[in-house]
């Protein structure tokens, strides 16, 4: 039956040319990518460039911890917990009721220098168990209100602190803005008071174009209830340094920010006398209150994670360098036995 | 006797129905069966009544049937968005998706809706489009085959061409030659006087014998176009079914009611065949029709992956309601317990109509808490990546494009090249562990060719096998020297190894065919003769035989030549083909019912001996005279004709020649022939029984020859028996004229044998070694006779001499309950047998077994209380061969194996009766080679050739598995990662659900910063090059294995991912915090720690792919590091926009905070480096220790080895192949061990 049947390849015979062509129309076109034949390098892991990736990365890995835990070592910070000790004794049962009231919160602290501190010596207050990254927190704030002086009414992501009970715009309304931290401190040694800068305290950007410099406060801290410090109307929201700050939110219940700077060099046994405001309503919440001193060095403030990070990394590197050299010492598996390839066959077709 | 017309002479003009005395080629004409006659038209299920050749009745109810637009189509236009769009959520995921994106509408959501939104808008979408245009090719197939014209009458005798959809009910049609019928169409005459036709129905049953249909006795004179204009007659039948062999009605002529059967049935989709023409009414169109009710709807596939993926998705799922609900817990404790004392956030305001009234109320802790738990299932939603899904859509279409870009899978001589029809199953494709195939179409070319004959006891044509060629080859250059010192005694030569060459490896191979018996005269003569006359390849089609000896008209020098032209007689003769008008030449062409008659003729022609007319009870051949070497004519009597059917496996004619010489010639089975010799018939039977066996073994079909020479008084007495039975009307004629003729069949002189290739498609054996290199598994199912599929389970090594095969057969047929019983019994019986010789068989170390079922067996051992006896041992069998298989049978056997195994089958075949097989299995490849298009659309994958399969599975399908699964392994990695950070900040936030990280850092993720790199993965990796890929078949076991996707993976990624998002938030936020992290003493903030987590997040999930790809071209570099870069100009674009734009904090961000700050530097360097360290530990020791057999092969090619040391590589892919059972290297690896047994042998005398 098959002999009369015209083929495919016979059939076209009288018309090569047509058929060539349509042969070429149809056929793949050669492309390195669709034919899977794109140059490529194909890394494999000897044993030499396991080696040596372990011992570059402790090369890398052991000097920067060494570098980055003298910093951390070079820095001198005093911490100083004041939020129980600047309650009165009589009021420490409940401090809330203190820290509402009317009573005089001024507080002296003494603060000794242990070690020689160079200038700038940055001045932090450190709030514990404050949830500034709160999500109601954090969302309650108007950035276009913050800009210009235009959208000072535009409050409607501030609730509750939007308007006054007169609905007249809050100036800087929301939440954020309405708690700002209202503790002050101001320092003297040897009875010479020591000058805080607080200007530059805040990101230049900030300053510079996300606070206005024609937005002024209003009806700021009016409202039924109080929150934290209020702010002077006549300046500008581009040099209140302190709600800048403020209004970045911390990333984590435990935040420091910063209060100013001494531009003086401190030396070591230096005493100190703070004499601080205790305005700041932590109680509620039982948070702590700390004032901090400190220097920096390259890296920023004191912290040894970073260089025992480091340290342990690149040391764990440089033994499992060594551990491999010793395993590829003893027992050299490449290229001189393929026995390995007779995996191929473990596999049993009949299972 | 057949009387003697002179004046008929054109085939046309033969009336078939005369020639034949048995029924077995009338397979239709018995069947009348006498229920039928019981029937009683116009009740439910036989009420459809026709009224031939006034359609217009059919156009109004109530005779208004289906229009014959048969549509394959999914959808419509109205219906394909509602119906689409439901198809796409019931994918789970997709469904989880739309509740985040309406859930995202509420005003609780974490982010933005359109973030959520429109991914979820282009995973549907591409997929929609996916859905519209394969529907689309769908309908513009459907409009090709509906748009196919066939001459209808119009009345007063006149036939136009018409389109088939107009065709209706009621239509007269004439079909020419070779055209097929366009709808189920009731015969009336054909161009044979005696109203036959012949029909391929090869699309319907994969059957490639010819079918033979007759018409009506009372309609036979309707053969002209006139007689069709007064033509009037209804018809009552039964109702459109599926049932492709029943047929039962009723033809009303004038007041005459004559019972129809199928054999007056033509069906739609089968061919018309050596038939001119044929008038029919159509009865049955559309979708009425039975080839469309055997049709079945299209399945939707998915991978084995994807639902394993589901299976992940819901682990991460669980991961992220356990999240969620930690975190909605915490909230709702920390709400009334604690956060009511946050005086800041001033949670009991009376005048609180903020938004998050609900979700922040303190008496209401139950509410808060569940919104709280909303909220968090939208924020770790990170965690299940929409994107994976988009990733995985445009991976698997670049995937797809590729395959078919393949310009190594494409064919030249169909202009076609591989074409994945679906891209849902790539990675399927390198999970193949059972093939199931078909035969004709697809291993085969459905062509037959003369290869071989052996003619008194001398064989010709019969070049040295390519077996035995390559065992010799191995044996030169691998195992020579091992018996250098046994063949030492045995022959001189060895000591020089290049002198080992092929002839004398001949010599070696050849007396392992004859088993040390000295059949040939000189073999080394022979040889040489052979190997010079086997390098000319045949250009006539259906004859591919050289040997100088007997061609060109030498064989009239052969010592035995009244053997050599009874021999070429008998092929001339013992047939029922015709000649078909060819002038050009002087060379006929043939047609038969079988191929095989075709060959032989022709090859009978080539030998001298040039049938060349037919009448009916003569026949013309021009012989060559041995004695004048001049082409003579003769002219033979036809006597008798004892037809061919599969219980007599043989046939013979009683020819007469000019002499008065009363011949029986004869062909059959070599069985049945030998059985039936005369003592002094068998002079060549022991030679002749020696080449058969190797015929047998290179998968040659082979037919014995014998005659007998007749007295006149014998013949008379016989025929007188004979006529008697043949006029016999009633059920025992059968039995009568197979007595008859068994009388007259018998003291045969035997002449020899003669060997038909099948001939199998190009490239097919090599492809079949491939894939059993590969531990793929092939089961032939096919329509065609069991010898036939045996002959190609040979040709193809699926079979193999040294193999136990089972053969699974009923002895008897019936359909009654008590027979059923017994049939069953039957089935169980050999089962039981088989199983004990099993048994057996395992106690030796290599057994080999292979099962060969019959169809009808097949039907009672597939009958659910069978199976189970019968699946284990047919899953145990190396190979099994299914013969005579219904299409329905087909999808059957494929649905249980599937079930029973549970392994990846794919089915592959070329016919529309592999339509069923190719949906039911897992993975459907249709071979678009022939002109049938129904498998192609029914198939995931098509092939232009069965050779290509190799490569779309071993280098596609392994490439596409490991991509797809390295891929969303590391999507996983890589989301939990991220997601997992925003969790760890949940818990210093109090649970309050504020987001680590910008809006835009949360979009951009999966969209730009990390999508790319895992794309480039999906598409260009490769562990190995195509061409390892391809000598290393082995290989593909890991696919088969799922050793790249098993749950410890899984568990290990996500572990991985764990270890990652911890690791980078703890550096970060002890970094960070409290202290001050730039020399200027400022501290960081919330958008300080979110986009320096997030720097660290991208540098490690880009570095942690760079560690997963084997493979980099440069646009693997370009996206990874391209990736890493990209994030730092988006920071520095976010920071340059206005502040209106970078609210949250983006603003300056990288120019002013960050980047002067080396602690940003420092920590992305430690986190980097501390989160990838655990994973490439494990790598290493994984490398070092326990390497894979990827890595050795990569690292052997990466160091240059396999160049160097050519001999290694040789023997690793050996060493690869050791265990393959089936295939052309399993039976070299076999004759060498044989061959190797026989030189020991030889060393030891």
């Amino acid at each position: 039956m098959s002999s009369n049947t015209p083929t495919s390849s016979s059939g076209g015979a009288g018309s090569a040319d047509s058929s060539a062509a349509r042969r070429n129309s149809k056929r793949p076109k050669y492309s390195r990518f669709t034919q899977q034949e794109l140059p490529a390098c194909k890394p494999i892991l000897t044993p030499r460039w396991v080696i040596s990736a372990f011992m570059l990365v402790s090369i890398v890995f052991i000097p920067i911890g060494v570098a980055s835990l003298f910093a951390s070592r070079d820095v001198v910070e005093i911490v100083d917990r004041y939020e129980t000790e600047c309650v009165p004794t009589r009021f420490r049962d409940d401090k809330v009721q203190y820290i509402q009231s009317a009573e005089d919160k001024s507080c002296n602290r003494t603060i000794t220098v242990p070690k020689r501190m160079k200038r700038p010596i940055y001045v932090y207050y450190q709030l514990d168990n404050f949830y500034q990254n709160h999500r109601r927190y954090v969302k309650s704030r108007s950035d276009k209100q913050l800009r210009s002086n235009e959208s000072a009414d535009d409050v409607s992501t501030c609730d509750p602190e939007d308007r006054t009970p007169g609905q007249n715009p809050i100036v800087p309304c929301g939440l954020i803005a309405w708690s700002l931290f209202n503790d002050t401190y101001s320092f003297s040694r040897n009875n010479q008071s020591l000058a805080v800068n607080k200007k530059g305290i805040s990101w230049k950007s900030d300053r510079e174009h996300k606070f206005g410099k024609d937005v002024f406060p209003k009806n700021f801290q009016n409202g039924t209830l109080r929150g934290g410090a209020s702010l002077n109307e006549n300046v500008s929201l581009s040099e209140q340094e302190d709600l800048i700050v403020w209004m970045r939110t911390a990333a984590l219940p435990t935040f420091r920010k910063l209060y100013g700077k001494i531009e003086v060099d401190l030396e070591a046994n230096d005493v100190i006398d703070v004499a601080l405001n205790n305005y700041y309503n932590t109680y509620s919440f039982d948070g702590k209150k700390k004032l901090v001193l400190s220097t920096t060095s390259w890296l920023g403030g004191k912290n040894d994670f970073m260089g025992i990070a480091y340290l342990t990394v690149g040391g764990l590197c440089f033994f499992l360098a060594m551990a491999f050299t010793i395993v590829y010492l003893i027992k050299p598996r490449y290229f001189s036995n393929y026995k390995d390839l007779t995996y191929l066959t473990v596999y049993d077709l009949n299972e | 006797m057949a009387e003697f017309s002179p004046t008929v002479s054109t085939k046309k003009k033969l009336k078939w129905s005369k020639l034949y005395s048995f029924s077995c080629m009338r397979p239709y004409g018995a069947m009348v069966n006498d229920d039928a006659r019981s029937v009683v038209f116009g009740q439910p299920g036989f009420s459809r009544l026709v009224f031939c050749n006034e359609p217009h009745v059919h156009k109004a109810k109530p005779y208004k049937y289906a229009k014959n637009y048969v549509s394959t189509t999914k959808y419509n236009v109205v219906s394909f968005l509602p119906k689409a769009l439901f198809e796409q959520f019931r994918r789970v995921a997709n469904l989880y998706f739309l509740l985040a994106a309406v859930l995202s509408l509420a005003p609780f959501a974490p982010f933005d809706p359109v973030s959520l939104i429109a991914p979820l808008v282009f995973v549907v979408g591409i997929s929609l489009v996916k859905e519209g245009v394969e529907d689309w090719h769908r309908f513009l197939q459907d409009l090709k085959v509906n748009s196919r014209t066939v001459q209808v009458h119009k009345g007063g005798g006149i036939f136009v061409n018409k389109a088939w959809k107009e065709v209706c009910v009621g239509d007269v049609v004439k079909i020419n030659k070779d055209e097929y019928f366009p709808g189920d169409i009731l015969l009336l005459s054909s161009s044979y006087e005696d109203g036959i036709c012949y029909v391929e129905t090869m699309n319907l049953d994969g059957e490639t014998n010819l079918k033979l249909k007759r018409c009506l006795e009372a309609t036979l004179n309707l053969d002209i176009d006139q007689e069709i204009s007064n033509f009037k007659a209804t018809v009552r039948c039964e109702d459109p079914n599926p049932h492709l062999y029943t047929f039962v009605g009723n033809l009303e002529l004038g007041n005459k009611s004559f019972p129809l059967c199928p054999a007056q049935l033509l069906l739609r989709d089968s061919k018309l065949r050596n038939t001119d023409y044929v008038y029919g009414v159509v009865i049955f169109t559309g979708n009425d029709t039975k080839a469309v009710k055997n049709s079945t709807m299209v399945p939707s596939k998915r991978s084995r992956i994807e639902r394993k993926m589901d299976h992940v998705i819901y682990l991460l799922f669980s991961m992220l309601v356990l999240i969620s609900l930690l975190s909605a817990t915490g909230f709702s404790l920390l709400l009334r317990t604690e956060m009511v004392k946050w005086w800041y956030l001033r949670l009991e305001d009376e005048n609180n109509d903020y938004n998050d009234e609900l979700l922040f109320n303190p008496s209401n802790g139950l509410v808060s808490g569940l919104l709280q738990f909303m909220r968090a299932l939208i924020l770790f939603g990170y965690l299940i990546p929409i994107s994976l899904y988009v990733s995985i859509e445009v991976v698997k279409v670049l995937q797809a494009m590729i395959i078919n870009k393949d310009m190594e899978m494409y064919d030249e001589v169909s202009c076609k090249s591989v074409r994945a029809r679906t891209s849902n199953l790539n990675e399927e494709l390198g999970q193949v562990e059972m093939i199931l195939s078909d035969k004709t179409g697809t291993l085969t070319c459905n062509q037959m060719e003369f290869r071989k004959c052996s003619i008194a006891g001398i064989s010709y044509g019969g070049d040295i096998n390519e077996v035995d060629l390559e065992a010799s080859k191995r044996m030169t250059i691998a195992d020579i020297q091992a018996f250098q010192i046994s063949i030492d005694n045995f022959d001189t030569r060895s000591n020089d190894v290049q002198g080992f060459d092929f002839s004398t490896a001949d010599v070696s191979t050849q007396m392992g065919v004859l088993g040390g018996q000295n059949g040939m005269q000189n073999p080394i003569h022979e040889n040489t003769e052979i190997s010079s006359a086997c390098k000319v390849a045949s250009n006539i089609k259906g004859f591919n035989f050289r040997d100088d000896r007997i061609m060109n008209k030498k064989w009239i020098h052969s010592s035995n030549l009244f053997d050599v032209t009874m021999f070429f007689r008998v092929m001339a003769l013992c047939h029922t083909g015709i000649p078909a008008e060819d002038d050009k030449t002087d060379k006929l062409k043939y047609e038969a019912e079988s191929p095989e008659e075709v060959a032989f003729l022709i090859a009978a022609q080539e030998f001298g001996f040039q049938f060349f007319q037919r009448t009916q009870s003569t026949m013309f051949l021009k012989e060559l005279d041995p004695s004048s070497g001049k082409a003579v004519k003769r002219e033979y009597k036809l006597l008798n004709l004892l037809e061919f059917c599969s219980s007599r496996r043989r046939m013979s004619v009683i020819v007469s020649n000019e002499d008065g010489q009363i011949f029986l010639l004869c062909k059959g089975a070599d069985s049945i022939i030998f059985d039936r010799l005369a003592d002094n018939g068998r002079s060549y039977q022991e030679s002749t029984t020696i080449h058969l066996s190797s015929y047998a073994e290179d998968g040659l079909r082979t037919l014995a020859f014998a005659y007998r020479l007749l007295d006149d008084s014998e013949y008379e007495s016989w025929n007188k028996i004979f006529t008697q039975a043949k006029t016999t009307i009633g059920p025992e004629r059968e039995e009568l004229l197979e007595k008859a003729s068994e009388m007259i069949e018998k003291d045969l002189t035997l002449l020899g044998v003669a060997a038909i290739e099948d001939k199998l498609q190009k490239g097919v054996p090599e492809c079949i070694d491939k894939l059993a290199q590969a531990g793929m598994k092939i089961w032939l199912l096919t329509g065609d006779k069991k010898e036939t599929a045996i002959n190609i389970g040979y040709a193809c090594s699926l079979l193999r001499q040294d193999m136990k095969q089972f053969h699974l057969s009923l002895s008897k047929e019936g359909e009654t309950n008590n027979q059923l019983k017994a049939m069953k019994q039957d089935i169980l019986n050999q089962l039981d047998s088989f199983y004990t010789v099993m048994s057996k068989e395992s106690n030796q170390q290599q057994s080999l077994l292979a099962l060969v079922v019959d169809g009808k067996a097949l039907e009672i051992a597939l009958r659910s209380d069978i199976r189970d006896h019968f699946l284990p041992l047919a899953v145990k069998c190396v190979s099994v061969i299914c013969c005579r298989v219904s299409p329905k049978q087909k999808a059957l056997i494929t649905r249980l194996v599937k079930e029973f195994t549970g392994k990846t089958i794919l089915a592959i075949g070329d016919g529309a009766n592999d339509v069923g097989m190719i949906q039911e299995a897992d993975i459907g490849v249709g071979i678009s080679g022939m002109e049938g298009m129904q498998a192609v659309m029914a198939s995931d994958f098509s092939l232009p050739q069965f050779r290509f399969l190799g490569r779309l599975l071993i280098v596609h399908g392994h490439w596409c598995y490991k991509r797809i699964s390295k891929m969303i392994l590391y999507f996983v990695y890589k989301n939990i990662a991220f997601g997992l950070t925003l969790f760890y900040y949940e818990l210093y936030t109090s649970f309050s659900g504020e987001v680590l990280y910008d809006d835009w850092y949360m979009t951009l993720f999966n969209v730009i910063l990390t999508s790319l790199p895992v794309i480039s993965l999906g598409v260009l990796e490769q562990d190995v090059s195509s061409e390892v890929c391809l000598q290393f078949p082995a290989l593909y076991q890991q696919g088969q294995r799922n050793i790249h996707f098993t749950w410890s993976r899984i568990v290990g990624w996500i572990i991985n991912g764990m270890v990652s998002s911890l690791v980078i938030f703890l550096a970060n936020i002890h970094v960070l915090s409290p202290n001050s992290f730039r020399k200027d003493g400022t501290v960081a903030d919330l958008t300080h720690l979110g986009a320096m987590t997030y720097t660290c997040i991208i540098w490690t999930v880009n570095c942690q792919i760079a560690l997963i790809i084997n493979h980099f071209t440069w646009i693997q570099h370009l996206f990874i590091w391209g990736s890493i870069f990209l994030w730092y100009i988006f920071l520095f674009v976010y920071g340059a926009l206005s502040p209106a734009y970078s609210d949250k904090g983006g603003f300056h961000l990288l120019v002013e905070s960050l980047g002067p700050s080396p602690m940003y530097w420092t920590v992305t360097l430690l986190a980097v480096v501390v989160s990838l360290l655990p994973y490439f530990i494990h790598f290493v020791i994984q490398r070092m220790f326990f390497p894979m057999d990827d890595h050795v092969i990569q690292e052997i090619k990466h160091c240059g080895k396999d160049v160097d040391d050519d001999r290694m590589w040789q023997r690793q892919q050996n060493n690869s192949k050791k265990t393959t059972q089936i295939g052309f290297s399993a039976r070299v690896e076999a004759r060498l061990l044989y061959l190797k047994g026989i030189l020991l042998l030889a060393s030891k005398t």
